[in-house]
């Protein structure tokens, strides 16, 4: 069974929201309608995201890490807001466990966003009915794209490559193998909802360098010292420094 | 949670209806067991239309939560898996038969339905008014299920949410049962009465064991697991954005703590203390109580409102822990 998912890599997120307002754009022009922004430019504005970046601080000064952190719907394996819905309009395909709501069953209880622990469902002020990330499913699979292009607007927005895309369940795919090897966690894992967005954690990136790897111990040159041996930190050069 | 009006007057109102009804059904069956006096048809056809006023009211006020009301009849169809679409199909059947009660009393239309063995003859009325207590006790569940149900929701995520639906629904019928009892002159304020006592002080029991089981509670989720680094220290410096949104409105209260103690208060004394006064001096009076009993009913409607209200109120949502900072 498919499972199509996002693999967000924390490392590399440097919190732009590219990926926020690609998903904006391409989820507001759909066919499915607008993602009403209420009051844009007033004192109190609102408006509908089926994405977001936020931002925390880890650590205490000045020994602190900021991590940039988005935020999308996580497309549980158990989906808690699929059973609560009184219609039937939210549910989990089975061809590819994207978790959708339709629209044109939508009653707009809410009760969805309730069952829901990470708050990615967002009611639009102006259809009146739940929305949320579809996954670009009126993208991944339109032929009149290039196969290239056939990925979340998100996805196709991230300049430092963040979010990866594809089959959780094949455990040769891009994002399977990122997991794995990345040590790729799920979100709120004490609820059960095996979320199939993964995100992958930070880690620091250092380099061991040890003495002798700064001298080339088999230098010929080196060994009757005739030429000069500069400082460490003066520039030196092949075959006419010593070392 | 962010307590909306059109919920606290749904079970509030339709609670002191099924209330109401259970009550107006046990005088019935105290008269035909011979354990009070009997009351003629249309003390139970007008009070049966109260039942049902209520329930409409609530009915009517449910619709205001909906984004999309004119698709409200697509709720019954996931019955088997959301208590929300079980409450919307029992809540009709229930209005259905109360009217049918109402409808058999007031037209003193009460034949035998059938003889049980050892020559037991069940009355229309009887059949109907057991039905109708049945489908109440139903939908006290299915409403409170609707929130007992949410495990993300701990403070209702527990089996004193579906008790404390029912007693202070049964309470509220009743107090409303005894006001109406003395108002038409029944001889019933007595037993309605204290029966309204007991269920109040029942509720005001598991009431207080519900608050003292919040109190304690320790949220499953914390920033460690909702962003998966562990970490002691994680501040949140930034939600995303600066605006309103859907997540910042519907999932807290917007009032300060010092507003939502208060409003503990308003309920311990208006739902429990004054009610349960009231009632008692309503027993021991010698001149008619009807103006007493009224206020006693009143204030325990309005006070439940408030206990609805700090119930939404104090549910903490997980889904806060992503919005804890505006920059």
């Amino acid at each position: 069974m498919t499972q199509l998912a996002l693999v967000i890599d924390l490392n590399v997120c440097v919190g732009c929201h590219a990926c926020v307002t690609s998903c904006k754009e391409w989820n507001t022009s759909g066919e499915a309608g607008p993602l009403v922004d209420l009051r844009p430019y007033d004192a109190d504005p609102t408006g509908t995201f089926f994405n977001r970046v936020q931002t925390f601080e880890v650590g205490e000064y000045p020994n602190t890490e900021t991590v940039h952190f988005p935020k999308s719907c996580l497309h549980c394996e158990e989906p808690p807001c699929v059973p609560v819905c009184p219609t039937g309009a939210s549910y989990k395909r089975e061809e590819d466990g994207i978790v959708l709501v339709d629209y044109d069953k939508c009653i707009g209880c809410k009760y969805c966003s309730w069952a829901c622990p990470y708050g990615v469902r967002e009611v639009d002020a102006q259809r009146r009915v739940m929305t949320k990330c579809t996954l670009c499913v009126d993208r991944i699979y339109d032929q009149a794209l290039p196969e290239w292009d056939r990925k979340p607007a998100c996805v196709r927005a991230c300049p430092t490559n963040a979010r990866l895309f594809g089959d959780v369940h094949d455990p040769d795919s891009e994002v399977s193998t990122a997991i794995r090897e990345n040590g790729g966690y799920q979100l709120m894992p004490e609820w059960g909802t095996k979320p199939a967005n993964h995100y992958l954690p930070r880690h620091k990136t250092r380099i061991t360098v040890r003495e002798d790897e700064l001298e080339r111990t088999d230098n010929p040159l080196r060994i009757d010292s005739k030429l000069p041996k500069p400082d460490r930190d003066e520039p030196s050069l092949d075959d006419v420094t010593s070392w | 949670m962010h307590p909306a009006f059109s919920v606290i007057f749904l079970t509030t109102l339709i609670g002191a209806g099924q209330g109401l009804f259970i009550a107006l059904f046990l005088t019935e069956s105290l008269g035909l067991l011979g354990m009070a006096p009997t009351q003629n048809g249309n003390f139970l056809a007008l009070g049966t239309l109260a039942s049902l006023i209520l329930l409409g009211l609530g009915l009517i006020a449910s619709f205001f939560h909906l984004g999309r009301p004119e698709r409200a009849w697509r709720t019954a169809t996931k019955w088997r898996t959301s208590w929300l679409s079980r409450e919307v199909i029992v809540l009709p059947a229930f209005m259905g038969v109360v009217f049918l009660y109402g409808l058999a009393h007031w037209l003193n239309f009460n034949p035998t339905l059938l003889t049980l063995p050892g020559d037991r003859a069940v009355l229309v009325t009887v059949a109907l008014g057991m039905a109708g207590t049945l489908l109440a006790v139903a939908l006290f569940v299915s409403t409170a299920m609707i929130y007992a149900a949410v495990k993300f929701l701990q403070e209702w995520h527990s089996p004193l949410t579906v008790v404390n639906y029912t007693v202070l629904g049964a309470a509220s019928g009743f107090t409303l049962a005894t006001a109406y009892a003395a108002w038409s002159g029944a001889q019933l304020v007595h037993v309605l009465a204290s029966t309204a006592i007991a269920l109040t002080l029942l509720g005001l029991v598991t009431r207080i064991a519900s608050l003292i089981r919040n109190a304690r509670i320790k949220p499953k989720s914390t920033l460690q697991t909702a962003i998966g680094v562990k970490h002691p220290r994680i501040v949140q410096k930034s939600q995303g954005f600066m605006g309103g949104s859907f997540n910042t409105r519907e999932f807290f209260h917007h009032k300060s703590e010092g507003f939502v103690r208060a409003v503990k208060w308003i309920f311990l004394i208006a739902a429990f203390a004054i009610p349960t006064i009231l009632l008692a001096v309503s027993l021991l009076m010698t001149v008619d109580p009807t103006s007493v009993l009224i206020a006693a009913a009143l204030i325990q409607y309005l006070g439940l409102v408030a206990e609805r209200w700090f119930f939404f109120a104090q549910a903490n949502h997980p889904q806060n822990l992503y919005y804890q900072s505006v920059a």
